[in-house]
C-alpha cells in the first residue's frame, strides 16, 4: 500500500526524519505514535506530498509520488487543524471539494450521522472548533479512497461523536481500507488500531501489533508500554 | 452752405475726370500685353492693370508707379526660381489676387515673391505664395496693409529658408487675416515699430510663428500660433501688446510658446497658452502685466531666466502644468496675486473664494530639473512630492517671498 | 487551476475588504468627477492614488489573504491538485478580484459621468490599464514574499517594505544617483532606473500621456525617442509584463519545493 525507503528531512538544522524505512500493508488501521516532534505530522505529510523529502522514495500503491498529483486521488486526508475559508458556507465547502476531486453522495449521509444539518447554511468561520472538526470529517471520509490518513481525529469531539467516528473508522476497515492514524489519545489508539508505528528520533523505533509492543516492552497495558519506551530512551 | 455743397461738387467732378483718364489694362496670354511688365512699362500713374487667368514666367518685375494690379481667378506668376519675382518702388501701389509661385533661393540675397521698398500706402492682399524664399519683403515702407495672404513655403531647415513677412524699418503697418506656414518666422519685425498683426495663423514653421527684434509700439491680437519651432519670440523691444492670442503645441526642447527677451513695459492679456513645453520663457524683462492667461497642460507655464523686475502677474488661470512656475534664482522682484492655480490644495474656510493660505508656485523640483535635466522622470512620483513638500513648509532653495497670497478657489472667467 | 480560481475569487468577492476597497473608489470616482466636476484634475488625481495606493493594497492584500488562507491551502494540497496550480489560482484569485473593484470602483462613476462621449476616455483608459498591471505585480510580488516567510509579521514587515522601498525610497536613491552623476550622459541610465521599479514605470507611463509637453523639453536623443515615439508605450508594457512573470515563475517554483 505504502511504501517509505530511507527517507530524511531537515528542516533548517533540525534533523526529523533520518532514514525511516516503513512498509504499510493493505487493509486495516495503523497508528503512527511518537513523542511530540518525533517526526510523525511530517512523515504523514511526506506521504501526501506536502512536505518535500531530502532523500527516500515514497511510493504509494505502486506509484512513485515524486512530482506527481495524481496518486492523491486514492488518498482521503483529514488534518491536523481544520480551518477553513471563513467567507464560505459549509455547504458551499462540501461542494466545492467535491467539485475539485470527484461528484459523490456518501456526503449526505455524513452530514446526517454527525448531525451538521443546522450548520450547513453557517459560515465557516462563525463555527466551534468541533464543529469544524465534523465537517472536516465529512469531507474526509466523503470519498470512497482506499487510503485513509487521519491526523488527530479526536481534537474537540464531544463523546457521542467519538464513538461515531469510531464506528465508521471501523466500518472502513472492514470494506479493506488501509487505515493510517495519528493521535495523543492511548485509549482509542488502543481501542482501534491493529498495528502500531513508533517513531523515535526520527527513525521507526518499534513496528507491529500492541500485543507485541507490550511483550516487547514486559508491561502489562498499552499506556505503561510507551511510557516505558519513552524513559528508556530518555534516561 | 453753398460754397460748401459748390466745392463738394467740384472735387467729384475732379475725382470723376482722373478716373476718365485711369485706364484699365488688360493682360492675357493672347492679348497684345502678355506679360506684367509689358502692362507695368504701358501703365500710366494710377492705372488698374487686370491679369487674366494663366501663368506668366516672368520675375524681377518692377513696379515703379502707382498701379492697382489685380488678378482674375489666380493667375500664376511663375518665377522659376531666377530670383525675386515682384519689386514694388513707388507709393500707392495696390496687388490683389495672384498666384505666385518659384521665388530663387540664394544665400547672398534675400529674394521675396513680393517686395515693398520706400514705398508708402501700398496694399498686398489675397495673394497665394508658394514655393518661396521670402514671401511678403517689407522695407523701410510706411502705412501699407497686408491682408487675406496665403503664404506656404517648404522650409526644413533655418539657414536656407526665409520668412513669410518680413519687414524691416517700417512703420504702420497693418497685416491681418494672413495664413502663414513652413516657412522660417512667419512673420517678422525688426525696427519696426506701431505695427498691428491681427487675425493670422502662424503654423508649422521652422523657427518662430511671429518674431519682433528690435521693434516698438506694436500690437499683435487674436492671432494662432501653433507646432512652431517656438510660437512667438519678442527680443529687444518695447511696448509691445499682446492680447487674445492662441499658442499652441509649441513642442520640443528650446521650444516655447512665447519667448520675451530684453522686453520692457509689454502687456500681455487674454492669451492662451496649452501644450506647448514651455508657455512663456522670460528673460531679463521688466515691467511687464499678465493678465487674464490661461496656461492649460504646458510643461512649464512660466519659465524666468536671469533678472526680471516688476512683472505683475494677475488674475490668471494656471491648469494642470508640470510646472507652473519656475526661477533660476533666489531672489524674486515679481508679484503674483489673484491667480487661478489647479495644483492649488488650501481650504476656504470664509467662503470669500480666495484660499486661506498663500500658493507657493515654484516648486523644489522645478529647481532639481533645471539642474539635472535627467530627473524630470521622476515628475509626479511620491518621494519628489514629499520633497516639495518640505521645501513648501521652509523654502531653502526657491525664492521664499513668491507667492500668491490671493490665490483664488475657483476657475477665473472673464 | 481555474477551480481554485473560481473559488478564491468567490471568496475574496465576499469578503469585506473587497467591498471596502471597491467603496474606496467608488466614492472617490463620484468626489473627483461630481463635487469637483474637473476631468483633468480627476485624472492628475487618480494617477497619484493609483501609483501609490494600489500596489500597498496590492501587496497587503496579497500576503494577508496567503496567511489568512494556509491550512485551506493545506487541505488544498492534499487533493489532488497540482502545487502550481493551487497557488496561481490564488493568486490569480487575489489579483483579479482587487482588479475588478478598482475597475468596477473608478469605472462605473465615470460611464455615469459620460466618459465614451469624454475625451478624457485614454487617460482613464491608461489608468486602469496601469492599476491593473500594478495589481498584478504586486500581488504576485506579496506571494512571494509570503512563500518565503512562514512568519506572518515578518511577512507583512518585507511587505510594506517593499511597498515603501519601490515608492518612495527608490526614487530618493534614483534622483541622488542622477544629482551626483549629473556630468555625465544619464538619459539611458535614467531610463533603465525607471524600468527596474514597476511604480516608477507606471508612472512614466501616465507621464507620457499627462506630462509629454514637460518630457519634450528635455534634449537627450535616448529620451527623445522614448517618450517622442510609440516606443516609450511599446517598452513600458513590454516591461510591465516581464514584472508580471517574474514573480509568477518564482511563485511556481518556490511552491514546488516548498514544505507543508
Amino acid at each position: 500500500m505504502v511504501t517509505i525507503e530511507n527517507l530524511h528531512k531537515k528542516f533548517g538544522k533540525n534533523q526529523v526524519l533520518s532514514g525511516v524505512d516503513l512498509n504499510i500493508s493493505e487493509g486495516g488501521i495503523f497508528a503512527v505514535l511518537g513523542p511530540n516532534g518525533s517526526g510523525k505530522t511530517t512523515l504523514i505529510k511526506s506521504v501526501l506530498g506536502m512536505v518535500i523529502p531530502d532523500k527516500g522514495n515514497i511510493t504509494v500503491l505502486g506509484e512513485n509520488i515524486k512530482k506527481n498529483s495524481e496518486y492523491r486521488h486514492k488518498i482521503d486526508y483529514l488534518p491536523q487543524i481544520a480551518n477553513f475559508p471563513s467567507n464560505l458556507r459549509v455547504k458551499e465547502l462540501i461542494k466545492m471539494i467535491k467539485d475539485l476531486r470527484k461528484p459523490t453522495n456518501e456526503d449526505e449521509r455524513l452530514i446526517e450521522l454527525f448531525r451538521l444539518e443546522p450548520f450547513l447554511d453557517k459560515k465557516l468561520g462563525n463555527l466551534s472548533g468541533g464543529t469544524k472538526q465534523k465537517v472536516n470529517l465529512v469531507l474526509t471520509f466523503m470519498f470512497d479512497s482506499p487510503l485513509i490518513i487521519l491526523d488527530e481525529p479526536t481534537t474537540g469531539l464531544d463523546p457521542i461523536s467519538l464513538i461515531r467516528l469510531k464506528d465508521l473508522i471501523k466500518a472502513e476497515k472492514a470494506k479493506g481500507k488501509t487505515v493510517l492514524i495519528t493521535s495523543h489519545i492511548m485509549s482509542f489508539v488502543e481501542e482501534i488500531s491493529d498495528e502500531i508505528v513508533f517513531i523515535l528520533e526520527g527513525k521507526i523505533y518499534f513496528k507491529g501489533t500492541i500485543q507485541k509492543l507490550k511483550t516487547k516492552t514486559n508491561q502489562p497495558d498499552f499506556e505503561h508500554a510507551i511510557a516505558s519506551i519513552l524513559t528508556d530512551n530518555h534516561a | 452752405m453753398k460754397n460748401i455743397k459748390i466745392t463738394l461738387l467740384i472735387l467729384v467732378a475732379l475725382l470723376a475726370n482722373r478716373n476718365g483718364f485711369a485706364y484699365q489694362i488688360e493682360v492675357c496670354k493672347t492679348c497684345p500685353i502678355s506679360t506684367l511688365s509689358d502692362g507695368i512699362a504701358q501703365a500710366k500713374d494710377f492705372d488698374t492693370i487686370t491679369i487674366k487667368k494663366g501663368t506668366y514666367k516672368e520675375h524681377n518685375v518692377i513696379v515703379n508707379k502707382p498701379l492697382t494690379i489685380i488678378g482674375e481667378n489666380y493667375p500664376i506668376i511663375d518665377g522659376e526660381l531666377k530670383g525675386e519675382i515682384i519689386t514694388i518702388i513707388s507709393d500707392n501701389v495696390t496687388i490683389d489676387g495672384l498666384f505666385i509661385i518659384n521665388v530663387g533661393t540664394s544665400y547672398t540675397e534675400d529674394y521675396a515673391a513680393v517686395r515693398i521698398k520706400n514705398s508708402k500706402n501700398f496694399k498686398i492682399q489675397n495673394l497665394v505664395l508658394e514655393k518661396l524664399f521670402f514671401g511678403i519683403y517689407i522695407e523701410k515702407s510706411r502705412d501699407g496693409k497686408v491682408f487675406h495672404n496665403k503664404i506656404i513655403g517648404e522650409a526644413v531647415e533655418e539657414y536656407n529658408s526665409g520668412n513669410g513677412i518680413q519687414l524691416w524699418y517700417s512703420k504702420n503697418i497693418q497685416i491681418e487675416h494672413n495664413f502663414v506656414q513652413h516657412v522660417r518666422d512667419g512673420i517678422y519685425l525688426e525696427f519696426s515699430n506701431f505695427c498691428t498683426i491681427k487675425n493670422n495663423v502662424s503654423a508649422l514653421n521652422v523657427r518662430y510663428g511671429l518674431h519682433f527684434m528690435f521693434s516698438n509700439d506694436d500690437l499683435y491680437e487674436d492671432n494662432t500660433f501653433e507646432n512652431n519651432g517656438a510660437g512667438v519670440a519678442v527680443m529687444f523691444s518695447k511696448r509691445i501688446k499682446m492680447f487674445n492670442n492662441t499658442f499652441k503645441e509649441n513642442w520640443g526642447t528650446a521650444s516655447y510658446g512665447l519667448l520675451l527677451k530684453e522686453i520692457n513695459d509689454a502687456e500681455i492679456e487674454g492669451n492662451t497658452f496649452e501644450d506647448n513645453t514651455i508657455g512663456i520663457n522670460v528673460e531679463g524683462s521688466n515691467r511687464i502685466n499678465y493678465k487674464h492667461n490661461t496656461f492649460k497642460e504646458n510643461g512649464w507655464a512660466i519659465k524666468v531666466k536671469g533678472a526680471c523686475y516688476t512683472n505683475i502677474f494677475t488674475e490668471n488661470n494656471f491648469l494642470y502644468n508640470s510646472f507652473d512656475i519656475a526661477y533660476n534664482s533666489k531672489v524674486n522682484d515679481n508679484a503674483f496675486d489673484k491667480n487661478y492655480w489647479s495644483s492649488y490644495t488650501g481650504y476656504d474656510l470664509d467662503k470669500n473664494g480666495i484660499g486661506d493660505i498663500p500658493y507657493r508656485p515654484v516648486k523644489l523640483f522645478s529647481y532639481i530639473v533645471n539642474r539635472t535635466p535627467e530627473t524630470i522622470i521622476l515628475l509626479r512620483s511620491m518621494f519628489i512630492d514629499i520633497i516639495d513638500f518640505s521645501e513648501k513648509v521652509s523654502p531653502v532653495f526657491t525664492p521664499d517671498d513668491l507667492l500668491d497670497n490671493n490665490p483664488q478657489i475657483k476657475k477665473r472667467k472673464w | 487551476m481555474l477551480k481554485i480560481l473560481k473559488y478564491s475569487f468567490y471568496d475574496l468577492m465576499r469578503s469585506r475588504w473587497s467591498y471596502v476597497y471597491f467603496a474606496f473608489y467608488l466614492l472617490l470616482g463620484v468626489v473627483l468627477l461630481f463635487l469637483n466636476n474637473d476631468l483633468s484634475k480627476a485624472v492628475i488625481t487618480l494617477m497619484n492614488v493609483i501609483i501609490v495606493l494600489v500596489p500597498l493594497i496590492g501587496t497587503i492584500f496579497g500576503v494577508m489573504y496567503y496567511y489568512n488562507s494556509q491550512e485551506f491551502t493545506e487541505l488544498l494540497l492534499a487533493q489532488p491538485i497540482k502545487r502550481s496550480s493551487i497557488f496561481l489560482g490564488q493568486y490569480l484569485g487575489v489579483a483579479l478580484s482587487l482588479s475588478m473593484s478598482l475597475i468596477l470602483g473608478l469605472g462605473i462613476p465615470f460611464v455615469f459621468y459620460g466618459l465614451f462621449e469624454s475625451s478624457a476616455i485614454w487617460d482613464f483608459s491608461l489608468l486602469l490599464i496601469t492599476g491593473t498591471f500594478l495589481t498584478l505585480i504586486f500581488t504576485a510580488l506579496a506571494f512571494n514574499i509570503a512563500l518565503s516567510n512562514e512568519n506572518k509579521i515578518k511577512g507583512f514587515g518585507y511587505a510594506i517594505l517593499l511597498w515603501l522601498f519601490l515608492a518612495v525610497i527608490y526614487d530618493g536613491l534614483f534622483l541622488m544617483t542622477l544629482i551626483l552623476f549629473e556630468d555625465y550622459p544619464l538619459d539611458k541610465v535614467s531610463l533603465i532606473g525607471t524600468m527596474l521599479n514597476p511604480i516608477d514605470l507606471s508612472r512614466t507611463l501616465i507621464l507620457l500621456k499627462l506630462d509629454i509637453s514637460a518630457l519634450l523639453g528635455y534634449t537627450g536623443a535616448v529620451f527623445k525617442q522614448f517618450f517622442g515615439t510609440s516606443f516609450g508605450l511599446i517598452v513600458s508594457f513590454v516591461m510591465l509584463t516581464i514584472w508580471i512573470v517574474m514573480p509568477v515563475l518564482r511563485i511556481i517554483f518556490k511552491s514546488k519545493k516548498k514544505d507543508f
